[in-house]
């Protein structure tokens, strides 16, 4: 077993822990943009498919077919990923000061 | 050669220092823009914080390029310009099997890089045992997502029939016996030098796991699904990264799996499900049994006007919104509707089921985009108790979450389910485009029940004729 085989191990564990950590904070009302966001990060395997496919000097057809389909896959997991989260998330943008006008309106009407 | 080994990975120089200090500031930042997400107020700055880390991690990636830029650029080029106009296009409704989609691009793409990698090795030889296993173990779940989104994706968008599709008291075990033979295939695979036909068997075993572990899960338990399917794909990911020996992979996986491990659950608990239960069939199995016990009941239909008058006079009225709202895009008339009986001194609140419509937090989403005040919307915990004291509750194309029988009824296949109370309260107005049965495709007595009254046609022209007759009031 090599160190930074090692290492790496330590790295997968302690990064499991920092996702516990961070996401049991959330509240209900995020879940559908925060599923939408973690789905746009584990995109990151296109970083593998630009890897394996950069590293080969004479690749085969196949092989050019099965990463080009791959890097492609990756891509569209990260832009729309984070372009549909953005998309969700830009309906809570507006709702502060929205639910603070709602609000001086039911009062206005109140009195 | 040992194509993977990690020693081959980085390259000498300054590029060998360069590239994994940008993967540390890239997860640094998906760390920093995820703890973003977690507040409605930061949500949008910690999305494009994670954005930008994974900006910089593609271009890290693309420093260690060294041949076959052409396909690379390609690529990425196809991939953007697929992802983008679906991301920009899709409505607001069809969010949650946008969401399956991308997740299964990106077990899809896990499963074959898992491929290229047997190639490239010509079969494992001379690969560390680590490596095989990472790599197979990718094979298999990336392989299992992407057929399993491809389904949940096909049910959503209604391709496929919502209901359970399932081959009942045998599914369970076909389906441990495919898993079992493609981790045989994958340990074929694995000894070095294999046949590629081995590698391909693997996919093609874990697809079919994948296919018929969904097919039978009903649509009320399709939000867990895929987010179980997306916690999987970053364990996928995860591996993948393991065998490249890439810790920007390793950590963005990771936190998703983590992270998706613990939504996943939060979404059972909340439906009073056990994951395992879910995966093992769905709502499968006793469905035939349930229906018809041959008595005909009768429903009261109503018209838009009474239900007007019915809420003008009410000091409370509840909103319960579900997946009809969200098909008819009926938030924004909902809205209007409410700000209108507000003004008649009627408080509106709406009950937020967690797993209404088909992703926890979906109805939130809709009525954020209405505009409707954050603080009417109430979590199901919050309000349950306020349905007995309410004058009119209002169910908006929601069924299974608001079913009696979820309490009453130990052979209903959504018993134990936390319901909203509807009920509970003196009068219940149910808006419904038919008599069909809900998602999960269980028969809802709340409809015939004496205080109910059904008011049927599209969920929106509905809300809007209920409008203008509270106008004329």
């Amino acid at each position: 077993m090599s160190s930074e085989l090692l290492s790496n191990i330590a790295i997968l564990v302690l990064a499991g822990f920092v996702g516990f950590a961070v996401i049991s904070k959330v509240p209900n009302t995020l879940h559908t943009p925060l599923m939408s966001g973690t789905n746009a990060i584990h995109g990151i395997v296109l970083l593998g498919a630009i890897v394996v496919l950069g590293r080969e000097e004479t690749p085969g057809v196949v092989d050019t077919i099965i990463l080009v389909v791959a890097i492609a896959f990756g891509t569209i997991n990260v832009v729309g990923g984070f372009l549909v989260t953005d998309r969700m998330l830009g309906m809570f943008k507006g709702k502060q000061p929205g639910a603070a006008a709602a609000r001086t309106e039911k009062d206005g009407s109140g009195s | 050669m040992s194509a993977l080994a990690a020693t081959d990975m980085l390259p000498d120089g300054p590029l060998g220092v360069v590239v994994p200090i940008l993967y540390i500031i890239a997860f640094a930042l998906f760390i920093y823009g995820l703890s973003g997400l977690t507040g409605p107020r930061t949500a949008v700055r910690g999305n494009w914080i994670a954005a930008v880390g994974m900006g910089i991690a593609v271009v890290a990636t693309l420093l260690l390029v060294r041949a076959n830029w052409i396909w690379v650029v390609a690529g990425l080029v196809i991939g953007t310009l697929i992802g983008v106009p679906s991301a920009r296009n899709v409505r607001m409704t069809q969010m949650p099997q946008m969401v399956a989609l991308f997740n299964g691009v990106g077990g899809g793409a896990v499963a074959l890089i898992a491929w290229a990698e047997f190639r490239s090795s010509t079969g494992f030889l001379d690969e560390p045992l680590y490596v095989v296993i990472a790599t197979m173990f990718a094979a298999i779940v990336g392989s299992v997502s992407f057929w399993g989104s491809l389904i949940a994706y096909g049910k959503l968008q209604e391709l496929l029939p919502g209901r359970p599709i399932g081959l009942g008291r045998v599914q369970q075990p076909i389906n441990i016996g495919l898993l079992v033979l493609a981790v045989v295939a994958a340990v074929v695979s694995g000894l070095g030098g294999a046949s590629e036909w081995w590698i391909i068997a693997v996919l093609v075993l874990a697809a079919l796991v994948g296919v018929l572990v969904v097919l039978p899960i009903g649509g009320a338990d399709m939000p867990v699904v895929i987010s179980l399917l997306n916690a999987m794909t970053g364990l996928s990911a995860a591996a993948a990264g393991l065998a490249l020996s890439n810790t920007a992979m390793i950590v963005a996986g990771m936190i998703v799996g983590a992270s998706g491990s613990i939504l996943t659950n939060q979404m059972a608990v909340a439906m009073n499900r056990t994951i395992p239960a879910i995966v093992a069939g769905g709502f499968g199995g006793t469905q035939a049994a349930v229906s018809g016990d041959g008595v005909e009941r009768t429903v009261k239909s109503t018209s838009a006007a009474d239900a007007a008058i019915q809420m003008a006079y009410a000091s409370q009225v509840i909103v319960v919104p579900g997946y009809g709202m969200a098909v008819a895009q009926a938030q924004h008339a909902v809205k209007d509707m409410a700000k209108l009986l507000e003004s008649k001194g009627v408080e509106v609140k709406y009950a937020i089921h967690p797993v209404a419509g088909r992703m926890p937090g979906h109805m939130n989403v809709l009525l954020a985009e209405a505009d409707v005040s954050y603080d009417a919307l109430k979590e199901m915990d919050d309000i349950n108790d306020e349905f007995s004291r309410t004058d009119v509750t209002l169910v908006i194309g929601a069924n299974d979450v608001t079913n009696p029988s979820a309490r009453t009824d130990p052979s209903s296949p959504i018993h134990g389910m936390p319901i909203l109370n509807v009920d509970e309260s003196h009068n219940v107005i149910v808006l419904k485009r038919s008599m069909g049965s809900g998602f999960a495709g269980v028969e809802n007595p709340l409809f015939f029940l004496d205080n109910t009254s059904m008011l049927f046609g599209d969920a929106k022209s509905s809300v809007m004729e209920v409008t203008e007759e509270l106008k004329a009031l």
